[in-house]
């Protein structure tokens, strides 16, 4: 009971103190891209357009990764080493997300700029549209590098949540693959995945989850500038991040904070409604 | 080419033409190898992720270790501070966070496996449950803060608040599954005594469940004890030392936050000395935690 209250009492605390926000600029809100303090004209278009492309492109890169961990966990690695490096991996979710912030300010952040970025601009110069999106000064910062970081820190979840629907592939099945000669690989493609597919889908829904609302590792890469840049090594913003940033400077009942506030509203409701999708999807397999 | 065309080819016909089955035995040969590779790649990637952040808070957080840190406050840049306050805000927070949130959790926890069943509000609660635990720990910052903040000032005991709310939702879950894992014969035993269902569920399923309950406790300290976003809006960060719990209240995270950006080296060194004091308190406490955790599988 409590709990059910504690989630409602917060949807509303955020709807309460978003509310002058919305009633002043009403759905213009969501579709501006005005942040200006100044002129007290905040919109919310830039921080929810940096917080998608950076958690989609956060999956792009960790969803592959976390797959490959979880066929290893379950089907290659011999029982030796299988529970030190399943352990190792879950220790990578536990590390607080703020070091991670650090971690990519410091080592990544000039890991990008000196060589990764350089390069692939080189690269790419001259190849129609894959040069205007891989564009943008190379300070290592930017809505790549903000990916990246998130990947790293979404892949120990989704990887875990593979591993676990794997093993709920009934032996048998498996068993009955290898008996027709099939190879490992192929067991797991066209056995384990169709069998698991939406606990897989809905693993893959919990890392997006996690990834919309990560605040620190985000505010330390990427940039904090509000404009949507259509490059990839640009700097931008994400509702965390920028209620991270601004909200020491907004003073108690200001027009400011009322809009990070509504900003911290839009976050809840498509982080639910991812949530409640992965939670949906996962459900089926374990009833 | 399918994997299951190329299996019944192999399995179902002897191929006609020998060159044909070799080429495929060979392709399908392959394209498994290729596939191992890339999947011990990925592991290894991920574990070189790990090596690299634990390496480099050695290597630039190990230097910076000395009394100081434990036995000065937080000075100005140049000043030889320490990270006295931030870590005794921490400790202060954390223990609130889960001394609040420790017992709401085991209840809620309690009510889904004995008396919830498959209920509406059962299963309302534990779906519930498990979106919190993953929502955005930012946005709780934000709940607590416009609940106790908002015109009554920054305080340590909002902060701790703010983390006992991530606190709950593991508990929950921990709890609701060791008490699951319990047989419903003792629970049968104990009533057959003439044991009313509260003194069984105490008496006996708490006992039995102890080893679980714990370990998630452990757990969710681990986890409330990195938590920055939280404690942004809540307890906001003190760079005096204070023990009042109802002022604004330093803690580790928010300490490395502020100084890890700062252009001040002797900062940044600190920020780095905080960085690894958490990394292995949290890392520890996991690893306690799954030790314990593992003869009861």
């Amino acid at each position: 009971m409590f709990v059910l209250i504690l989630l409602g009492a917060i949807i509303i605390s955020l709807l309460v103190g978003g509310w002058p926000t919305l009633r002043a600029f009403g759905l213009a809100f969501v579709t501006s891209t005005d942040w200006d303090p100044v002129q007290e004209v905040f919109g919310a278009a830039v921080p929810v357009y940096g917080t998608i492309v950076t958690s989609v492109l956060a999956l792009l890169m960790a969803v592959p990764l976390a797959f490959g961990i979880a066929f290893y966990l379950t089907e290659l690695a011999p029982p030796l080493v299988r529970r030190p490096i399943g352990t190792a991996i879950e220790l990578l979710a536990a590390v607080p997300s703020i070091i991670y912030g650090m971690w990519g300010f410091f080592v990544v952040v000039p890991f990008m700029a000196e060589y990764v970025q350089p390069h692939i601009i080189d690269t790419l110069d001259g190849t129609p549209l894959l040069q205007d999106l891989f564009a943008g000064p190379p300070f290592g910062t930017g809505i790549f590098t903000a990916a990246l970081i998130l990947a790293v820190m979404v892949v120990p979840f989704v990887a875990a949540t593979m591993r676990d629907v794997f093993q709920t592939v009934p032996a048998v099945y498996k068993e009955s693959a290898y008996g027709v000669g099939c190879t490992t690989w192929e067991v797991m493609r066209s056995v384990v995945i169709p069998y698991t597919r939406s606990s897989v889908v809905g693993g893959i829904m919990l890392g997006l989850g996690r990834a919309l609302g990560e605040t620190m590792a985000v505010t330390f890469v990427i940039g904090n500038s509000n404009r949507i840049s259509g490059n990839l090594f640009g700097s931008g913003n994400t509702i965390a991040s920028l209620v991270a940033l601004e909200f020491g400077e907004s003073e108690a009942g200001s027009l400011k904070l009322s809009s990070l506030l509504a900003l911290g509203f839009i976050l809840f409701v498509i982080s639910f409604i991812v949530l409640a999708i992965s939670r949906l999807l996962l459900r089926e397999v374990k009833a | 080419m399918s994997g299951v065309a190329s299996i019944a080819a192999v399995a179902g016909q002897p191929a006609r033409d020998p060159g044909v089955a070799n080429r495929l035995s060979r392709n399908r040969k392959r394209s498994n190898r290729v596939a191992t590779v890339l999947c011990i790649a990925a592991t290894v990637v991920a574990l070189a992720f790990l090596a690299s952040i634990i390496f480099t808070l050695l290597r630039l957080g190990f230097g910076g270790l000395s009394l100081t840190v434990f036995t000065s406050v937080t000075k100005p840049a140049g000043g030889n501070g320490g990270l006295l306050n931030p870590i005794v805000g921490s400790l202060i927070q954390t223990a609130i966070g889960t001394a609040v949130g420790t017992p709401i959790g085991i209840l809620v926890g309690t009510y889904l496996s004995e008396y919830a069943g498959k209920s509406i509000l059962g299963n309302a609660v534990r779906f519930v449950s498990d979106v919190l635990l993953s929502a955005p720990s930012i946005l709780i910052g934000l709940f607590i803060y416009e609940l106790f903040v908002n015109g009554r000032g920054y305080s340590g005991i909002a902060g701790g608040l703010a983390l006992s709310v991530i606190v709950i939702p593991i508990v929950v879950r921990t709890t609701e599954d060791m008490l699951k894992l319990i047989p419903t014969s003792l629970r049968e035993a104990a009533v057959a005594l003439g044991a009313p269902k509260w003194k069984a569920i105490v008496l006996i399923c708490y006992r039995a469940a102890l080893d679980g309950i714990t370990t998630g406790v452990l757990l969710a300290v681990a986890r409330i004890a990195g938590e920055t976003a939280p404690l942004l809006f809540t307890s906001l960060g003190n760079d005096n030392w204070s023990l009042a719990l109802d002022k604004p209240m330093s803690s580790l995270p928010l300490a490395i936050y502020k100084y890890a950006g700062s252009p001040a080296d002797d900062w940044v060194q600190l920020a780095w000395v905080g960085a690894l004091l958490i990394t292995f308190g949290v890392l520890a406490l996991n690893v306690v935690a799954r030790v314990a955790l593992r003869p009861r599988r």
